[in-house]
């Protein structure tokens, strides 16, 4: 299974161009709202129709502007997955799941069966939609996705519209439901944590173009870019000067680094994650910033201290609790310090 | 009241009946036809269009009733045309009550039907089409139903306005007894004549058939409506 889009599309003063080919199976697209990530997915679906460009899974054709081809939403076996699920909310769960079913009366029922056993509908049969809960209703989304057997599936920002304590468990169910559909699955979240914990190839969007594009924990452990890294949830950035191979002067943090590996001619800016300073007391070691401390704020399960740098931004330390036993009864630490491998290098 | 009953002429109440349900059927399959069409309309011929489907509704019956005597009137070309090459008349005919009836109540039909169409998630049709269905289906099958209590009420306030049809229904078809009838040109007949009992009986019985109608239908549509969720 492979897919492959080209697509350019006009919308007022927003203009969407995004190219990409993958055959990987679990594909992210990570990016804030308005983004063009949505419009993505509608024009794989056939929903919205591209001003030009091609789409096309392995050698099927869904669009292609040069060919005067664009099949219609029917014919594209894409199931898509709607933010609020779209359920018909006429119809039963059963009636739901077996509604795109062109089958004889017996075969539907068995598929549709089949899906209720799979999704654990069972005793919801005769259900509405609005009698049902969020979780369930992703259920039956899924199923009827699945009772479709698409080539593909979209999934548009499916737990955005979820409460806060529903999400996690949903997305881990979610993920082990699609373990075992064979073709390609995209996700599109605004997220990090829903798109890093779903994807094995990752997109990030901004503004309709692709930002980044690559493999989803390499791309979180070196994005190459200040912005790319902001979009991956990296919070402390600091512009760098590279003296040498091994050393970068930080210049909003106002310290020096000294690096085991061989720094890039073009790195000109640091990322830190606010979850990996390591704290430190005492004595200054190498690679660490002073502790000058602009404020605290108390989260249910985390610390967070900011640290006034020497110019820019705050510096962000995050601390969760359980980590927290190695500063029971101590002061603040005099110094936070940047682990080596945790240090990405960036260019601005 | 016994003999009262007995020599009453029960035409007028089968008439409109007759009109009423002819009128709504007809009215019900163009309103939604036309209400679908409509809501994909740019927003500038939408204005047009919805303009004229609209526009029986606002101006006087007797202006809808001049205007359809203009047209299917026996001496003129589109009338000779039906009369003569279809053998249809329309004039002082049923045909002329039911077509009166259809074209001041359509609009009601019509303005019902768009106006719960246009509360539609789109998203529901959306995924109507990428689950393989066809636009047949999804309308019937999902934009009709989910539109339920809209249609449903735009339904009733047809029939009601169908069956009470007066003033357009006087000037094309005319008041003829057993024929052309109905209970609303029954009333002004007798009122005329002073005769106050006939005319009080009917609006009695024009009064139990439309309570009686609305609450029925509240009935069926609450029932089946009241555990889905709408937005």
């Amino acid at each position: 299974m492979s897919i492959s889009v080209d697509i350019n599309k006009r919308l007022g003063d927003f203009s969407l161009e995004i190219a990409f080919e993958t055959d990987a199976k679990r594909i992210g697209i990570l990016g804030p709202s308005g983004c063009g990530k949505s419009m993505t997915l509608k024009s794989i679906a056939g929903i919205e129709k591209p001003d030009s460009g091609h789409i096309s899974i392995d050698e099927r054709i869904l669009f292609d502007q040069a060919q005067k081809i664009n099949l219609k939403p029917q014919k594209r076996r894409v199931g898509y997955m709607f933010q609020n699920y779209a359920l018909f909310p006429t119809m039963t769960v059963v009636q739901n799941i077996g509604a795109g079913l062109g089958l004889s009366d017996e075969d539907r029922g068995t598929r549709v069966a089949d899906m209720i056993r799979r999704f654990r509908l069972q005793g919801l049969e005769k259900h509405l939609p609005g009698q049902l809960s969020g979780g369930q209703q992703q259920r039956v989304a899924l199923a009827r996705i699945m009772a479709y057997r698409p080539d593909i599936i979209l999934l548009d920002e499916p737990f955005s519209a979820l409460d806060e304590h529903l999400k996690e468990r949903l997305q881990h169910e979610m993920i082990s439901m699609l373990e075992d559909y064979e073709g390609q699955v995209i996700l599109v979240s605004h997220s990090r944590d829903e798109i890093y914990r779903f994807s094995d190839e990752l997109l990030i969007m901004e503004n309709g173009h692709v930002m980044a594009r690559g493999q989803t924990e390499q791309l979180f452990d070196d994005p190459g870019t200040v912005p790319v890294a902001r979009m991956t949830g990296c919070k402390n950035f600091s512009d760098a000067e590279r003296l040498d191979a091994y050393h970068l002067r930080l210049k909003d943090w106002g310290v020096m680094l000294e690096l085991d590996r061989e720094i890039p001619e073009d790195v000109n800016a640091i990322g830190y994650r606010a979850h990996s300073f390591e704290p430190v007391w005492g004595e200054r070691q190498k690679n660490c910033l002073p502790f000058n401390l602009s404020g605290v704020d108390e989260l249910p399960f985390e610390r967070r201290y900011y640290l006034t740098p020497e110019r820019g931004e705050l510096i962000c330390w995050f601390i969760q609790d359980n980590e927290r036993v190695q500063m029971e009864g101590k002061p603040n630490p005099d110094y936070l310090k940047l682990r080596e491998e945790s240090i990405m290098l960036l260019r601005k | 009241m016994m003999e009262f009953l007995e020599s009453l002429d029960w035409s007028p109440l089968i008439i409109s009946l007759k009109t009423g349900v002819v009128a709504t059927i007809v009215c019900f399959f163009l309103g939604l036809f036309a209400a679908r069409k409509v809501i994909k309309l740019s927003y500038k011929a939408k204005a047009i269009v919805d303009g004229i489907l609209t526009l029986p509704m606002v101006f006087p019956p007797t202006v809808a009733g001049f205007i359809l005597l203009l047209v299917f009137s026996r001496r003129r070309p589109f009338g000779i045309f039906l009369d003569q090459q279809l053998d249809i008349q329309v004039v002082h005919t049923w045909l002329g009550c039911i077509l009166a009836a259809t074209v001041i109540a359509f609009p009601l039909m019509y303005r019902n039907a768009r106006a719960a169409f246009e509360q539609i998630d789109a998203n529901l049709v959306y995924a109507g089409r990428t689950l393989g269905m066809s636009e047949m289906s999804i309308f019937w099958k999902i934009v009709v139903p989910t539109a339920g209590p809209g249609i449903a009420s735009g339904t009733i306030l047809t029939f009601a306005r169908a069956m009470g049809e007066y003033g357009a229904t006087s000037m094309l078809a005319g008041n003829i007894p057993g024929k052309t009838g109905t209970v609303s040109q029954r009333i002004a007949m007798v009122i005329q004549d002073g005769d106050f009992a006939t005319a009080g009986f009917w609006v009695v019985i024009v009064l139990l058939i439309s309570f009686g109608i609305i609450f029925m239908v509240n009935m069926v549509t609450g029932s089946r409506m009241k555990s889905i969720k709408r937005w």
